[in-house]
């Protein structure tokens, strides 16, 4: 059940910050609507913790706007802007107990006593921890520790909840749990939320719009499936699970969009995404599922390449192998039965998920002109 | 198994040897002068078994009946503790303004840590040259018209406290710059987020993590002022207002050769400190004292 709605828009108008001659983050623009899951995605360096500081209030903006609705928010200091923030540490205070830390900013906000105890008692609930509430966050483990940072926020009913990289000192079972804890409390309280993460599959999983960053600046805004099924250039790809990424040259232009590029001796049908003429670098993204394999030389199948089966990884549900194509080096496919190293098979992928960029990526600006 | 193996197990091994420098230093410098001192102050001077009786107690008989020597104890306290306070009060909002980075940090932490390289007799030299009646500040008050009298800062109480403040300022700032540093500077932070403005970071957040540093910085602050000696002297009023127990002894010593009387005011002075530290350690004993999440 969605509390009550305390804005409808919030608004980054080219916002950024630089250090002297550096930009952390240059120029992001972002509309959020109410409820919305957000997930700024990136390698660490890209600029997404800095955006997350400034939304919060910690790290002055050096150009551009925030604004919730009509209200200008970035000229107020973080106390006043009523944001929850979730950091990657927790934060916790160590001296307070765990009903203490949640009664915090209630407390800040000069909630009256009852309803303090009350909304603690609520947000412990929430995030499975009644009966732990006279602890200190010392004697609590790393995923519990996790969850009195979450319940400190959502206790306090912000107006937006920012998470910064909140499960990335947790081990791969909790990450998941908590992932989809996240998510629960999320759809259950309708949050506005920008969450901050280096992990694709998180992102993935759990935002309902991903902002993919690079050196301090924004690459893609869409879904999970605008993002994974056509991302804008190949570092969006490589981002997105697309592990093969070949550098090739153009060697042939058809008229439907596709383009035929070749290196060394491998020779590819893909789709161009973008103007590519004859002749230009590009690089050439596809993913491990794409592939089609055979042993059957009678199978008939698109982009056929002879090779043979290298390291095999059990994935759980399936196999990852790779083998060696000419020219551009070892490839990684997945399959659901185990090729056995050494076998010769033939590799092929569909024209349609072969996805050839230009190896430039375009600036911001120019990006903007293409729109 | 052999003997040498199970001795081992035990920890008994010949590593155990690297104690034997320490222990003999332990034994020659602290535990046998202590202990000599001990003994000394049971076996009170002709002069002062007269006086006071003729046990084994003698001297700690005159210590608390002797106005003139029991008195010292609580000019030495009110010498030793107001500084110490003064010294971590002063410290607090000047570690606090110099926390993080800055152009010229380095600069002013030297200049701020620098009287620590000054011993007590030079900072009483300089004392004696800028604040004495003759000193350049009254020199220059004299000559602007503002006073008509030199104004005595030296020879008396504030000479001492202020010599006190110079030489057990570096030691406290920097001890609590530490404490500071250790403070994840990130709990700052999510209480900002949280809606508190300065002063509820500092009196819910920051204070109380800094609480038992502050103690540990006053408890050393207070031992360094209360043992003064020189200053007391140099810019004191040695027979008045800063007539300090460690002068006392050294009377006893220097001036009546009363070697065991000496050492009963030095073994008061170590249980007054003792005292007194007790007391700081309960208090400190009562505030949380686990992690603070930083560096420290």
């Amino acid at each position: 059940m969605p509390q009550n709605q305390p804005f409808q828009q919030l608004r980054l108008r080219s916002i950024g910050r630089t250090y002297g001659e550096y930009a952390a983050l240059r120029s992001l623009d972002l509309t959020v609507e109410q409820g919305e899951f957000i997930a700024l995605l990136g390698p660490s360096g890209c600029g997404k913790s800095t955006a997350l500081n400034c939304l919060a209030g910690l790290v002055p903006l050096t150009q551009g706007q925030i604004l919730l609705d009509d209200e200008r928010v970035d000229t107020l200091p973080a106390e006043r802007r009523d944001f929850g923030m979730v950091f990657q540490n927790y934060a916790l205070f160590p001296h307070m107990s765990v009903a203490k830390n949640i009664a915090f900013g209630l407390e800040m906000r000069r909630t009256p006593k009852a309803e303090i105890k009350q909304r603690v008692q609520r947000a412990l609930e929430q995030v499975r921890l009644v009966g732990q509430e006279s602890k200190l966050p010392g004697q609590l483990s790393g995923g519990q520790q996790q969850r009195v940072a979450i319940a400190r926020v959502i206790a306090a009913q912000p107006r937006l909840v920012l998470m910064d990289e909140p499960l990335s000192n947790l081990d791969a079972k909790l990450r998941l749990d908590m992932r989809t804890e996240i998510r629960r409390m999320h759809q259950e309280q309708g949050f506005t939320t920008i969450y901050v993460t280096h992990d694709q599959e998180e992102a993935l999983s759990m935002a309902d719009r991903l902002v993919v960053l690079r050196e301090g600046e924004v690459q893609q805004v869409g879904t999970p499936e605008e993002l994974h099924n056509k991302p804008v250039n190949w570092y969006v790809a490589d981002f997105m699970g697309y592990r093969n990424i070949l550098d090739m040259t153009v060697s042939e232009v058809a008229s439907d969009g596709r383009v035929r590029v070749t290196q060394g001796g491998l020779s590819l049908w893909g789709s161009a995404q973008g103007a590519l003429p004859l002749g230009t670098e590009v690089r050439v993204a596809i993913r491990p599922d794409d592939f089609i394999v055979t042993t059957d030389a009678g199978v008939d199948i698109p982009n056929p390449t002879p090779t043979t089966v290298g390291v095999v990884e059990y994935l759980g549900r399936e196999y990852v192998f790779d083998c060696a194509l000419p020219g551009v080096g070892s490839v990684h496919v997945k399959t659901p039965v185990h090729p056995g190293a050494g076998t010769q098979l033939r590799v092929g992928v569909p024209a349609e998920r072969v996805l050839v960029y230009p190896t430039e990526l375009a600036s911001q600006d120019a990006m903007k002109a293409a729109v | 198994m052999g003997l040498s193996h199970r001795l081992a197990e035990r920890g008994i091994d010949r590593t155990l040897w690297l104690l034997l420098p320490g222990i003999l230093f332990a034994l020659v410098l602290f535990i046998y002068p202590f202990v000599y001192g001990m003994g000394l102050t049971i076996q009170p001077s002709a002069r002062i078994a007269d006086q006071w009786g003729n046990g084994i107690f003698a001297n700690y008989i005159a210590f608390f009946n002797d106005p003139f020597i029991f008195d010292s104890v609580w000019i030495t306290l009110k010498l030793a503790i107001p500084v110490a306070l003064f010294n971590v009060i002063i410290s607090v909002p000047i570690a606090f303004k110099l926390r993080g980075k800055f152009r010229g940090k380095r600069t002013l932490m030297t200049l701020l840590v620098l009287p620590i390289t000054l011993g007590t007799v030079l900072t009483a030299q300089g004392m004696l040259i800028f604040l004495g009646r003759q000193g350049w500040l009254n020199k220059t008050l004299l000559e602007m018209g503002l006073i008509d009298q030199p104004i005595q800062f030296v020879m008396n109480y504030w000479g001492v406290a202020i010599s006190l403040v110079i030489s057990g300022f570096p030691f406290a700032f920097l001890l609590i710059s530490s404490y500071l540093s250790g403070i994840d500077p990130s709990l700052e932070a999510a209480a900002r987020t949280m809606g508190a403005g300065w002063g509820k970071r500092l009196t819910r957040i920051t204070l109380p993590l800094l609480a038992p540093g502050l103690a540990t910085t006053f408890i050393l602050t207070f031992v360094l002022a209360f043992s003064v000696f020189p200053s007391a002297r140099l810019v004191g009023d040695a027979m008045g207002s800063t007539r300090v127990m460690s002068l006392m002894a050294f009377r006893a010593f220097g001036e009546q050769n009363d070697y065991s009387m000496a050492s009963t005011i030095a073994l008061m002075m170590g249980l007054v400190e003792f005292v007194v530290v007790l007391l700081v350690l309960a208090l400190r004993g009562t505030l949380y004292r686990g992690s603070t999440g930083g560096k420290g």
